[in-house]
């Protein structure tokens, strides 16, 4: 079995798995948010923070952050697993991406939470 | 370890065949909604962070060359989407054979052209 210590579940099996599940997740939010647009065409504030004030956009919102950062985790480390062949520079690559996400998440809770 | 195995394969000589191409634009597309996220998230916070700010976004979308960045990303996410939704099928055992991959390819960059149309439609 093949095993690398940067990948995000440990194993390759993990890895699949969870980029499958984050995928339904984020295009379900994908679709829940774009909806919510399409029907709403002449969209004022009231009604956008009304929306972003309900907790379940609130949760969904979060689990789709939560998802987005593993989900993206995983495809960057294929790519520069695939791409990056230097050590030195695949690591920064890596870890560069890994900040990026959770700067993401952080600031992703901020704005829901600090309306 | 076998060592005739082909390695350091200078991608620039290949021919791609189609579902390679749209593989390629599939890690292409996740890379660019990965850096469009920070641009989304920012776009999210000022909106609902008063009224006033909320106004000055939906006056900033009307300009061309948001809008058209906006449509970028959209067309990523869709692209990506629709992508993504083939890659499942085949998880699944559909459209594994040589055939079922060229057909796949091009079902997909089909749809996905026809959605990033109409979501052009919608922007504008």
């Amino acid at each position: 079995m093949v095993t690398n210590v940067t990948s995000f579940g440990r194993s390759g099996l993990y890895d699949w798995l969870i980029q499958r599940v984050t995928a339904v997740v984020l295009a379900a939010y994908s679709i829940f948010l774009i909806g919510f647009l399409i029907l709403n065409p002449d969209l004022n504030y009231a009604q956008w923070s009304e929306f972003f004030n309900s907790t379940c956009t609130r949760i969904f919102s979060l689990l789709a952050l939560l998802s987005l950062g593993a989900h993206a985790w995983i495809g960057l480390w294929t790519i520069s697993t695939d791409y990056l062949k230097a050590m030195g520079l695949r690591f920064i690559f890596q870890a560069a991406c890994g900040l990026v996400m959770f700067i993401y998440v952080v600031w992703g809770v901020q704005i829901l939470w600090g309306l | 370890m076998n060592d005739k195995r082909p390695v350091n394969l200078d991608l620039t000589q290949f021919s791609f065949p189609l579902p390679a191409l749209t593989s390629i634009v599939h890690r292409a597309t996740g890379l660019i909604l990965f850096v469009g996220t920070a641009i989304l998230l920012y776009i999210l916070e000022l909106s609902l962070s008063s009224e006033e700010d909320f106004n000055s976004v939906k006056e900033c979308l009307d300009g061309f060359f948001v809008k058209f960045i906006i449509w970028g990303i959209l067309s990523g996410l869709l692209y990506h989407l629709v992508a993504g939704f083939k890659h499942l099928l085949m998880d699944f055992g559909i459209g594994e054979t040589l055939e079922g991959g060229v057909l796949g390819a091009k079902v997909t960059i089909v749809i996905s052209a026809v959605l990033i149309l109409l979501a052009g439609v919608w922007l504008w």
